[in-house]
């Protein structure tokens, strides 16, 4: 656990990507299996431990610290695992007995009868240090948030094996913790394990966004064009009579989207993009938003907000890999594959013809049309390629929105910035009073949130536990994809992907905008009334 | 005793200060049982800060006031415009140094231990162990012991006289970490791991964020008592404070300033900056630096992340939770007034001991390691308000 630990520890304090892949390398190279490979699972998010939940944590802390006290430091530190490495009264006596191992912890937490996890946690949390708690809480409850993707893990891995990163994806979904196969593979002791992918998620291949002189430095003529839709990228993989919808990081919807589960009555692997549409019309971001982070539905949400997917491109039909080949061909593949197949519940999305940048410039800016946030750039020849290679596609997003107006609360963090009021509640004038509009959390720099908690701090007039009311004082400009009418605001609006585009420190708070200025700025109010 | 009052020249005069006949009374009267006034009937939170009326005096103002007790130097306490001052000899220097033009014309240096009447008031100076020169303040009137804190720490610090607990019926404290979280490790642990981190990485240079008052000096002391001889290099903000220390005996070894010209020089070398200038650019200018900061704060690591900090050093010069609540057992005040931080926690605790215990709603301090005014001038803070 001490390895594991201090792994965890480096990695958190770690700035640089290379310097955390430097680390993982080192850790991969010097720690014997299976610890590695545990701490890869633990990485990549591979681990789940049914029983050692956060409230189970919670519980237990309470048998050792005063309630009022943990609450206190909790919503200070503002992360669970920490709070509770941080605090936790250490047991003189129990301080020399040995700490566990990885594996031991990871088979103790497998084999455990129910119902006696926490007291063994428990016994572990006396024998580790602060370092030690905190990677063993962080690694129980499945969240180790430190700044290391899945993706990452795997490309250290690859480096350190002098393994192609796709490759080591491509068998990713067939291995099981602690991976002796795929570190024997890496040390070149044994063969590349078999890709058992069968209704796997398949890498997928994602954009860069459009710069100003990326776009005079292309050739239009090597691209397709087709819009971007305002939903969330999907993959669905209907193999092997299993079906499976996917997001984009390869987390499983299927379970929160029978609707569209249910009509992959094929054999494919596809890639498009999850939308809530009724009689074709794509609804609001926000009532795709009510269907997600739910493991199931109701039959009202189903009949409600009935789910839709927007086809981009095709990664196999049958058993057949379509990847390697170039754009122009998945895509005249797909639609013959369209056209014999017909699935319920999904669409092509049609490709958008244009003859130079400024006749598709003109396009974007005039496409208003709800569930559009603009347009992707894909080169004719590229294969499908997981990751995000830079190049042969992009995304060109639609112009955001802005808008000036007056930070009333703050919120604590979590994260990096659980001890920092990060979360910015603001609102515009109606009449003489504020009405909130939106919540940000992004688009500022490390040294303006300095800054930002600093004034917050500093003008609070009423705390209402983790959150701080402030005096209107302060302007921001928000940035926005777009607004919505909404019945669960206040203002009756709400913005899509707001974010803080400039802090107007010299701007004087009745000098925000007005409701009414932001009610103008609606699009297709009544379509989505 | 030396009064004050009796003193010759204009200084004493300023102090000088008839007792007040008739109080003015107080929001919340709460005589003790013994029939003496209750402190807050004469130590009051006004906006300048805690305001002692029968001394007509306030102790660490935040606005300009005629009289001021200053119990150290770090700028959140003691901040210029105050007609009169009266602080430790080496406060006073301090602030000197930090102020220049702005330091207080008015100035009466008070030794530690040495009584003196501010009008109804006996007042003494008794050592914080926070930095050089930190005080306590004991007041004593009609028949009652209060003793302002000011910042504290109860753990060794070559720098400066250690702190001496004061037995009082109402004890004011800080709590900059006054949660159970914030416990901070041995020093001498934090020091060996720069110094392992320094034998690790021996080409790169080691750059440790440590505000210019205290903590720069203290994590010196701390590398000498661990053996660390070669010199030490200093940002230009932080040389002056070394060199008033030096004055005041606090022995630092071989000092160095850390110019970019001497960035050959600099590698595997020990640099001390400014916190801000630690995760700067201005770091970056050295040769592949190791980023480290020496702070209490380091202690909660995404507190540490957001820093940029590599290598996180919990070194503070405020008590922790521990020191904190030991220091209430200590002091045995059947009352406490708990300011600066996280003040919830230790009233909850206090309250539990049976102590009375509550917020003071004193405004404007800040805690100094996070702050950046060191290096930007004070002119960053309330920007926008
Ligand atoms: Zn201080
Ligand atoms: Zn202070």
């Amino acid at each position: 656990m001490n390895r594991f630990a201090a792994l965890i520890d480096a990695l958190v304090f770690m700035p640089s990507r290379n310097g955390k892949i430097r680390l993982l390398i080192d850790h991969f190279a010097e720690t014997p299996d299976p610890e590695r490979g545990w701490a890869l699972a633990a990485l990549t998010g591979s681990l789940s431990f049914r029983e050692a939940k956060p409230a189970a944590i919670r519980q237990l802390v309470a048998t050792r610290v005063d309630p009022e006290l943990f609450a206190l430091s909790y919503d200070y530190v503002g992360d669970l695992a920490e709070t509770v490495a941080l605090i936790w009264p250490e047991r003189p006596e129990r301080a020399n007995s040995l700490p566990p191992s990885l594996d031991e912890v990871v088979r103790g937490l497998h084999d455990v009868k129910r119902g006696q996890v926490m007291e063994l946690v428990e016994g572990w949390l006396d024998t580790l240090d602060a370092s030690g708690r905190f990677a063993l809480l962080k690694l129980i409850t499945g969240s180790l948030r430190i700044g290391v993707s899945a993706r990452l893990a795997k490309t250290a891995l690859a480096e350190w094996g002098k393994l192609d990163i796709a490759e080591v994806e491509e068998v990713w979904h067939g291995l099981t913790p602690p991976y002796a196969g795929l570190f024997a593979w890496a040390e070149g002791r044994g063969e590349r394990p078999a890709a058992g992918h069968g209704a796997g998620f398949r890498p997928m291949m994602l954009s860069h966004p459009l710069e100003e002189e990326d776009r005079t430095a292309l050739d239009p003529a090597a691209y397709c064009a087709e819009w971007k839709w305002d939903g969330i990228r999907v993959q669905l993989v209907a193999r092997d009579g299993q079906r499976r919808v996917y997001s984009r990081t390869g987390d499983e919807l299927s379970g929160a989207f029978p609707d569209v589960a249910d009509h992959m009555l094929f054999d494919a692997v596809l890639d498009g993009e999850l939308l809530v549409a009724r009689d074709g019309v794509v609804a609001p971001f926000n009532d795709l938003q009510q269907r997600l982070n739910r493991k199931s539905v109701t039959a009202a949400m189903l009949r409600d907000g009935p789910a839709w997917v927007r086809l981009y491109d095709i990664l196999f039909d049958g058993g057949e890999d379509l990847r390697g080949l170039p754009f122009s061909e998945r895509r005249a593949r797909l639609e013959r594959w369209y056209e014999a197949v017909r699935p319920r519940r999904m669409d092509l999305s049609p490709l958008v013809p244009f003859q130079g940048w400024e006749q598709l410039a003109a396009l974007r800016e005039g496409a208003r049309e709800n569930g559009i946030e603009g347009l992707m750039l894909k080169r004719r020849d590229s294969p499908y390629l997981g990751g995000r290679p830079k190049g042969p596609w992009f995304k060109w997003k639609r112009g955001a929105l802005t808008l000036d107006t007056v930070l009333m609360y703050a919120q604590r963090g979590h994260g990096k910035r659980s001890s920092f009021y990060s979360d910015f509640t603001f609102g515009v004038w109606r009449g003489a009073e504020l009405v909130p509009v939106g919540k940000a959390y992004f688009g500022f720099t490390d040294a303006e949130l300095v800054e930002l908690d600093r004034w917050v701090r500093n003008h609070t007039v009423r705390k209402y536990g983790p959150v701080r009311e402030v005096s209107a004082g302060l302007v921001l400009e928000v940035a926005f994809d777009s607004v919505h009418p909404s019945t669960r605001h206040k203002s009756g609006l709400a913005m899509r992907f707001p974010r803080i585009h400039r802090i107007r420190w010299d701007k004087p708070a009745p000098e925000a905008d007005r409701l009414e200025t932001l009610a103008r700025m609606v699009v297709g109010a009544d379509a989505a009334a | 005793m030396r009064l004050w009052d009796e003193g010759a020249g204009a200084m004493a005069l300023a102090w000088a200060r008839p007792i007040l006949g008739g109080m003015a009374p107080a929001l919340h009267p709460q005589p003790l049982p013994s029939g003496r006034p209750h402190p807050d009937r004469w130590i009051k939170v006004q906006p300048e800060g805690l305001y002692v009326e029968p001394g007509g005096f306030h102790i660490d103002p935040v606005r300009p006031v005629e009289r001021a007790v200053v119990t150290h130097g770090h700028s959140d306490h003691a901040r210029p415009g105050n007609r009169h001052v009266l602080a430790t000899p080496a406060t006073l220097a301090i602030m000197a140094q930090r102020m220049g033009e702005a330091a207080p014309a008015s100035t009466q240096p008070l030794e530690y231990g040495e009584p003196i009447r501010i009008g109804d008031v006996l007042v003494r100076l008794v050592p914080a162990g926070h930095v050089l020169g930190s005080a306590q303040v004991v007041l004593e009137h009609a028949g009652s012991r209060v003793v302002v804190s000011g910042d504290y720490k109860r753990r060794l610090d070559r720098t400066c006289a250690p702190f001496e607990p004061v037995p009082c019926d109402v004890f004011v404290t800080e709590a900059t970490f006054g949660l159970p979280v914030f416990r901070h490790p041995p020093d001498l642990g934090e020091v060996e791991k720069l110094l392992h981190s320094m034998a690790l990485f021996p080409e790169r240079s080691h750059v440790v964020g440590a505000y210019a008052l205290g903590k720069c000096q203290r994590v010196i002391t701390l590398l000498r008592a661990a053996g660390y001889d070669r010199p030490v290099y200093l940002h230009g903000a932080l040389e002056p404070l070394c060199t008033l220390y030096g004055r005041f005996g606090v022995e630092l070894g071989e000092l160095r300033p850390a110019t970019v010209a001497a960035r050959e020089e600099l590698k595997g070398a020990l640099v001390l900056a400014p916190p801000a200038a630690a995760t700067d650019r201005w770091a970056r200018r050295l040769s592949d630096p190791v980023v480290a900061m020496a702070s209490g704060w380091m202690r909660v690591r995404q507190r540490a992340r957001q820093r940029g900090v590599e290598l996180p050093l919990v070194i503070s010069d405020h008590a922790d939770w521990d020191e904190l609540t030991q220091t209430l057992e200590d002091v045995g005040a059947p009352e406490v007034w708990v300011t600066h931080g996280r003040e919830e926690a230790l009233v909850h605790h206090a309250t539990r001991r049976g102590i009375r215990a509550r917020a003071l709603a004193l405004i404007g301090f800040e805690e100094e390691d996070l702050e950046e005014a060191a290096v930007k001038g004070e002119g960053a803070r309330g920007k926008g308000a």
